[in-house]
This record gives C-alpha cells, sequence and structure tokens, in this order.
C-alpha cells in the first residue's frame, strides 16, 4: 500500500516543484523591479507591532477630541449610504438597459455595459483628483468620486442579477401580454430584490473603506482627520480614528449579515 | 393539502364564497394580495429606511456655501481635459509602461504573500478539516484585518518601514489574505470526506493528505481566487501609489494630478490603467465562467 | 375556421442552425395537441413563434384570424392576451404569493400604472380565488410560491394561464420536471381544462404515452421537421423510430416518463 501511496506522492512532487519555481521566479522579478526588500518587510512586523501597542493607543488628548472624531464618523457612514443608494437607483435603471432578460438587445446593450465598464474601471483617485479642482475640500468631492466607481460596479452586478433570477419570470409575464413598465415592477423587481439588496449592503460597506483613502486624497472626511494626526505624529488621536472605522466597518458588517439573514 | 385532481369548474355554479376564510382582507376592506413573508416586510422597510438615511444625509451635509453650478460646469470642463485630451507632456510612453509594470508588480507581490499566508491560515478555517474553536478565532481575525482600510494598514507600517514598496505591499497583503483565507477555506470545504479517508485509512499524516488530496482537488479554484485577488491588488495598488506614495503609475498619477496640476498627462496615465484593468476583468471573467 | 394555422414557417438562429424547417398544419378550435420529439427537435421553438417570444425567420402564422408575424408591439401584447404558456420550469416570480402570481395572468389587459403597482379590481381577486379554488389551492393563496412544491408551482401556473382567459393554451413540456404522480394531476388537469372551458391546447411533450393517453391528435417533430400528423391510433413503432431518430427500446415509456424531481 505505501509503495503505490509513494509512487503517486513522487509525481506529484515534480508538479509542486515546477510550481513553486514558477512562483519563485515571479517573486524575484517583482521584488527587483518594485525594489521590494524582504529583509526591511520582515523586521517591520515586530516594529509595527510594538508600535501599535504604545503608540496608536488613544491618549487624553486623543478622547478629547472624540466628538469631533464621531461627528466625522458619523458623516462618513452617511456619505456611505447617500452615495450608494443614490448610484443604486441610477444604476438599477441603467441596468435594466444593459440586462439581455429585458429584450433591449445589440448597440444598447454593449453601450450599457461599456459604459458601466468604463465607471468602474477609472480608478476612484482620479475622480478624487479631478473633483479637487472643482469642489475643493468639500463633502461632494467625496460624494461623486466615490458615485462614479458605485454606479460603474452596481451596474454590472445588477445586470448579472437580473439576468441571472429574472429571465424565467420575465419570459412568463411577456407571454401574458405586459408590457415593459409592469414586467419590471411585477418581475424583475420582485425576483432580483434580495440580490440587489445584497450588493447595496456590500458597496455600503466597501465605500466606507474607500471613503477613508479618498478623504486622505482630498482632505474631508475621517481620512482628513487620521492624515492630519498622523502627519502631526500625534499617533494617539490617529489610532483612535483607526478604532473608531473599526468598530463602524464591523457594526456595518454586523448589520447586514443579519438583515442577508431575514431577506433570503 | 390534498394532492387529488379536482375536476376543474364543476365548482362554477358555486363560485368562492365572499365569506371565505381563507380570502383575507387589508384595512380598508379590500382583499389582500401581498404574501405572508417577513422576508419581504424587512426589504420593504430597509429600503424605507436606506431612502430615510439619503434624505437625511443630503440635508445635513455641510456644503460650505459651495456655489455647485460652478462647480459642476468646472469639474465638466476638467472631465473634458482628462478624457478627451489626453497626452503625454512630462514622461515618455515607454516610460509609463515601466511604470505601469511596476504597479502590476506591486500587485503580484501582495497577491504571492496573501495567498501562501492565506493557504494556510484557510486549513486551519475550513470546517471539514480543522476544529470550529481554531477557525472561530482565525475567522474574527480576518473581520479585524478587513475592518480597517488597506491605506491604513499601509500607513501604519510606513512608520517603521518608510513610504515606498514595502509599506505598500505588506499594507496590500493584509486584504489579500483576509479574501482568499475566506474563499480557499470554502474552496477546501466542498472537498469529498470520502478523499480524505481514504488517504486517512492508508496511514498519510496531515500534510500529506493536504498536499495529496485537498490541494489537488482544489487546484482550479484556488489559482482562480488567487487571480482573481490579483485583479483587485493591481487596481489597489494604483489606489496605493497615488495615496501613500507606493510607487508605480499611481504614484505618477498623483504626481501629475496634485503636484503639477496637469489634467493632460492624469488623462494618459487614466487611460493606461483603465486599458490595463479591463484586460485583467475580462481574463478574470473567463476564469469565472470556468469556475462555475 | 382554424384559430391556428402554420404556413411554412422556418427558423433559423444566429449560428445557422435551422430549428424549424418549413413548417405547416393548422388546428382546429378546441382541439388537444400533443407536439412529440426528442429535445432538440424544434418542439420549444415551434410553440414560442405562436406568442412571438421567438420570431420566425420566414412563413406565416395565422392565429384567430390574424397573422401574428407582422404584428408590432400594441397588437402582439393583444394577441398574447389571448393565449396562455406554461412552462417547463414554471417560470414564477417565486417572492410573490401564490394569489399575486396569478393576478399576473391580468397585467396583459389592465393600464400600464395599475399593472404596475399591482393594483387589481375585487372581481378579479375574487376570480383569482375561484381558479385556484378549482385547482385545489386555495388554501396557498397567501404563500410565497418558493414555499411550493414543483407540482404545485405548475399549477399557479395553470391558474395563471386560466386567468388571462384565453383562447389557446401552450404548454412547453409541462411535466418534464415532475414526478409522474404530480405529471398526472398537471395533465387531467390540463384535459379538463380543455374539455370544459373548450380552450385549444397545445402540450409539448417527450413522453409519447402520455401524449397518446390525453391528445386528440399528435404532432410529431424531428429535425425541425413535421414527420408525423394524425391520431394516437395512426402513431406505430415504426413511426415513433422515425421521430426519435433511435430505438424505441431506449425510449421511456412509462407515464410519467423522465422524473427529475
Amino acid at each position: 500500500m505505501n509503495k503505490a501511496m509513494n509512487q503517486a506522492f513522487r509525481k506529484r512532487k515534480i508538479t509542486y516543484t515546477l510550481a513553486f519555481l514558477v512562483v519563485l521566479a515571479l517573486y524575484l522579478i517583482s521584488a527587483y523591479i518594485t525594489e521590494f526588500d524582504l529583509q526591511t518587510g520582515i523586521k517591520a512586523f515586530p516594529e509595527a507591532a510594538k508600535w501599535m501597542s504604545e503608540r496608536l493607543i488613544p491618549d487624553a488628548k486623543a478622547w478629547e477630541r472624540l466628538p469631533k472624531i464621531l461627528d466625522k464618523l458619523f458623516e462618513t457612514a452617511l456619505l456611505s449610504v447617500a452615495v450608494t443608494v443614490t448610484a443604486g437607483i441610477g444604476a438599477f435603471m441603467f441596468s435594466l438597459l444593459g440586462s439581455k432578460t429585458t429584450g433591449f438587445r445589440g448597440i444598447i446593450n454593449q453601450l450599457v455595459r461599456m459604459t458601466a465598464a468604463f465607471f468602474r474601471n477609472v480608478p476612484d483617485v482620479v475622480w478624487a483628483m479631478v473633483l479637487m479642482f472643482s469642489f475643493g475640500q468639500n463633502i461632494l468631492t467625496g460624494y461623486f468620486a466615490l458615485f462614479f466607481t458605485t454606479f460603474g460596479l452596481l451596474t454590472r452586478s445588477f445586470i448579472e442579477t437580473i439576468d441571472e433570477v429574472s429571465a424565467s419570470c420575465v419570459e412568463a409575464l411577456n407571454a401574458t401580454g405586459a408590457n415593459f413598465i409592469q414586467i419590471v415592477f411585477q418581475g424583475i423587481i420582485p425576483s432580483a430584490m434580495t440580490g440587489i439588496i445584497t450588493w447595496i449592503l456590500y458597496m455600503i460597506e466597501t465605500n466606507i473603506r474607500s471613503s477613508t483613502l479618498i478623504g486622505i486624497l482630498t482632505a474631508t472626511g475621517i481620512g482628513y482627520l487620521f492624515d492630519m494626526y498622523y502627519k502631526r505624529i500625534e499617533f494617539g488621536s490617529a489610532g483612535l480614528v483607526v478604532m473608531a472605522i473599526v468598530v463602524l466597518v464591523i457594526v456595518i458588517e454586523t448589520i447586514s449579515i443579519q438583515i442577508r439573514k431575514v431577506i433570503k | 393539502m390534498t394532492d387529488l385532481a379536482m375536476p376543474i369548474y364543476k365548482k362554477a355554479e358555486n363560485p368562492t364564497d365572499i365569506s371565505d376564510k381563507r380570502i383575507e382582507r387589508g384595512w380598508n376592506g379590500k382583499i389582500r394580495t401581498a404574501p405572508h413573508s417577513k422576508s419581504n416586510t424587512a426589504i420593504k422597510a430597509l429600503m424605507f429606511s436606506l431612502v430615510v438615511i439619503t434624505v437625511y444625509a443630503f440635508l445635513t451635509f455641510d456644503y460650505k456655501e459651495i456655489d455647485f453650478a460652478d462647480a459642476i460646469m468646472a469639474t465638466l470642463q476638467n472631465i473634458k481635459t482628462v478624457f478627451l485630451e489626453p497626452r503625454l507632456t512630462r514622461d515618455t510612453v515607454l516610460g509609463m509602461l515601466y511604470q505601469l509594470f511596476v504597479t502590476f508588480c506591486l500587485g503580484i507581490l501582495a497577491t504571492i504573500f496573501g495567498a501562501i499566508f492565506a493557504f494556510f491560515c484557510s486549513l486551519f478555517c475550513a470546517r471539514n478539516i480543522s476544529s470550529p474553536i481554531i477557525g472561530g478565532i482565525i475567522k474574527s481575525f480576518i473581520a479585524l484585518i478587513r475592518a480597517i482600510p488597506t491605506v491604513l494598514w499601509v500607513l501604519i507600517f510606513a512608520v517603521s518601514a518608510g513610504l515606498g514598496s514595502v509599506a505598500a505591499v505588506i499594507g496590500l497583503t493584509f486584504h489579500s489574505f483576509a479574501y482568499l483565507t475566506k474563499m480557499y477555506s470554502e474552496a477546501i470545504e466542498e472537498v469529498d470526506e470520502g478523499t480524505i479517508e481514504a488517504l486517512r485509512a492508508m496511514g498519510a499524516n496531515f500534510w500529506q493528505i493536504v498536499f495529496q488530496a485537498i490541494v489537488p482537488s482544489t487546484i482550479t479554484y484556488l489559482v482562480a481566487w488567487t487571480f482573481m485577488r490579483f485583479e483587485i491588488n493591481f487596481t489597489n495598488a494604483v489606489a496605493m501609489g497615488a495615496a501613500a506614495g507606493a510607487g508605480g503609475i499611481g504614484f505618477h498619477l498623483f504626481m501629475a494630478g496634485n503636484f503639477y496640476f496637469d489634467l493632460h498627462e492624469m488623462g494618459f496615465l487614466t487611460y493606461v490603467v483603465v486599458i490595463a484593468v479591463i484586460v485583467l476583468e475580462s481574463v478574470s471573467t473567463k476564469i469565472k465562467e470556468k469556475v462555475k | 375556421m382554424p384559430i391556428l394555422e402554420f404556413k411554412n414557417v422556418s427558423k433559423t438562429y444566429d449560428n445557422e442552425t435551422k430549428a424549424l424547417n418549413d413548417v405547416s398544419f393548422s388546428i382546429e378550435e378546441g382541439e388537444f395537441v400533443s407536439i412529440i420529439g426528442p429535445s432538440g427537435a424544434g418542439k420549444s421553438t415551434l410553440l414560442r413563434c405562436i406568442n412571438r417570444l421567438v420570431d420566425a425567420s420566414s412563413g406565416e402564422i395565422v392565429f384567430d384570424g390574424q397573422d401574428v408575424t407582422q404584428m408590432k408591439n400594441k397588437e402582439l401584447r393583444k394577441v398574447r392576451t389571448k393565449t396562455g404558456m406554461i412552462f417547463q420550469h414554471y417560470n414564477l416570480v417565486d417572492r410573490l404569493s401564490v394569489i399575486e402570481n396569478v393576478l399576473h395572468g391580468t397585467l396583459g389587459k389592465k393600464s400600464t400604472f395599475s399593472g404596475m403597482i399591482g393594483h387589481y379590481t375585487e372581481e378579479e381577486k375574487l376570480r383569482a380565488f375561484e381558479i385556484l379554488e378549482s385547482l385545489g389551492l386555495a388554501d396557498q393563496a397567501y404563500k410565497r410560491c418558493d414555499e411550493l412544491s414543483g407540482g404545485q408551482k405548475q399549477r399557479v401556473g395553470i391558474a395563471r394561464a386560466i386567468m388571462q382567459q384565453p383562447k389557446l393554451i401552450l404548454c412547453d413540456e409541462p411535466i418534464a420536471s415532475l414526478d409522474p404522480k404530480s405529471s398526472k394531476i398537471i395533465m387531467d388537469h390540463l384535459a379538463d381544462i380543455n374539455e370544459n372551458q373548450k380552450i385549444t391546447c397545445i402540450v409539448n411533450l417527450h413522453q409519447v404515452d402520455v401524449a397518446m393517453k390525453y391528445s386528440e391528435r399528435i404532432i410529431g417533430v424531428s429535425d425541425g421537421k413535421i414527420v408525423y400528423d394524425g391520431t394516437p391510433e395512426g402513431l406505430d413503432q415504426k413511426t415513433i423510430h422515425k421521430i426519435y431518430q433511435s430505438k424505441t427500446s431506449d425510449l421511456i415509456t412509462d407515464i410519467g416518463g423522465e422524473a427529475h424531481e
């Protein structure tokens, strides 16, 4: 028995060795190109851990700033919901034109999909910088920067959801002689709703994280607060900002898990 | 519910009694049609709350007396410059392609590290080969990692490693690790119990089971998820280049926008990134179709 | 005058496969016709050409005195209100109640707005209940459709079709996903509707014996062509062989046929 096993194992060994070599080559090339130094990286871990546990702990000054931090945190949460809901409404209408199920075909379909791909793939940092010029340090900079990416992503996801879950009932409603608007409200919306909500909840969560990044770039919101404390080397306060974000994300995640359980 | 076929329209002379208890009426006395479903009620309540929150958000945002019309016009003008008049003014095309490659490599490194850690962690996370307690601990650890945005991970590591590729790669690795651990462990949970049993019966140890049964039967999924994460890492690497000075095309985008105020060059770089991402995206869509 | 007439109808899909090849036949009002043939023979395409869920490439399809192939949107929807359809996978809106799904049968005759918000008259609702009652489903009216069994779902499908008060019911493999017992219930209901309400029924089937038991006329389709059109009695082993292009012993001839559930 062991003989057969060993033989099988030896065959695999060659495959594993080859795979290992490919990954190693990828690593070496990438490390060379990016000037990545593994030693520095490994050393950074204990240092970062030590630093986090010593300096990132909120101090008295940080707690004084808590109301301000919570204020920005609340704003970030509101922003994420507002962006996701408005972009979601637009994306839903747009996805009806991009879905094959609804009967739009050919050019309209392609055009919608291409537009969605464009909005989804232009990095949100680009939107943020473009909007910075015209809107300045304004909450609308963050709003629009997140809006475009969210719109692109949700359009694609909604098209997939609609094509996946509504195709059969749309066919049946078509056969009864119902018109487009009736089919959308009586067939597509009820059947795709769970999928749509799952995507919306996911995007709200994602947008909270993204808005931190946008905030750093555009000097707005919670991201700016972190960046400011960080650059002023007031790490205690920066740490409190991180904790606040962690709590917010985990709360939202927990809520969405509960909601998803109920709406199944 | 009887499953007997009742002759249709024998009942026609005896139409459904208006007082039939099965017919339910709403508050207005009309016959209700909506199903008894908690889920549908929850969906309506959720939609309503989200809309209320959105309206509240727009009413309470601090707009700082911005001239909205002006700002929109200026934005459109800028968007036009970026997307319709892209050109390189400072760098060469070859130079930019090299920078794209750098970003690509940042993505690869984060994916490799994320995949290695995730692979070992997922073995302790998968319900069929590990204990639920260890799995639970790892899962809460992952939730914590995911709660901190990538850019903060990068900046946290930048304190000790300095701004640059090391901090960027480590920062990107955290979310890659979290994502891949979840995906890998789900793939491993799909492995047929029988295969594992058979090897155990032959006296194979844990690592032999892993490399002779689990890896071979899940390899397509592992590779597919890894590639899909690479796609995400690439876009994140662009952002990290911009927000955390990690180099690559993202950094050049940031410099063009925030330092040189050169919208034409920003446009060109944006197109380079968009094309690269669309190519990666179409590859990963193909992979997704195959895996499904 | 026949209620339905196919005149030299052909259908070619994009990839140049011919699903229907010069098909001609006519059906009288009140007939119960089964269309049999192997999967991929074009049965489904044939049925869908009638209510234009699929557009025929050439030929004429005259339903109720009008050529449907030339119809524009509004006319087409009007024809569709007169033809009910029953599907293999029931095609219900799973998250809506049974009664709401039945009421969908009235959408074609409603105004856009009241259809959109799902506003139905009390008469319509009562009629929906009556139909459910006759199908033995009134107790399930407020259940969501995804809580039902396959056989029950198909009865909701039938109820939706009857709600339309159609002249013709098209059934696309109505029992292919059902167990033998539920299949029998469904076929009995269809036969009953045909007999008592005088609604013409066209049923796609791949179980030969079910077709022979229930229909007064059988059309055999193979490779997009009609290879048999006549009474069940006239259908001999040789013809069946020709339709299915296989040894008859390979065919499943149990009532109920393939049970997927």
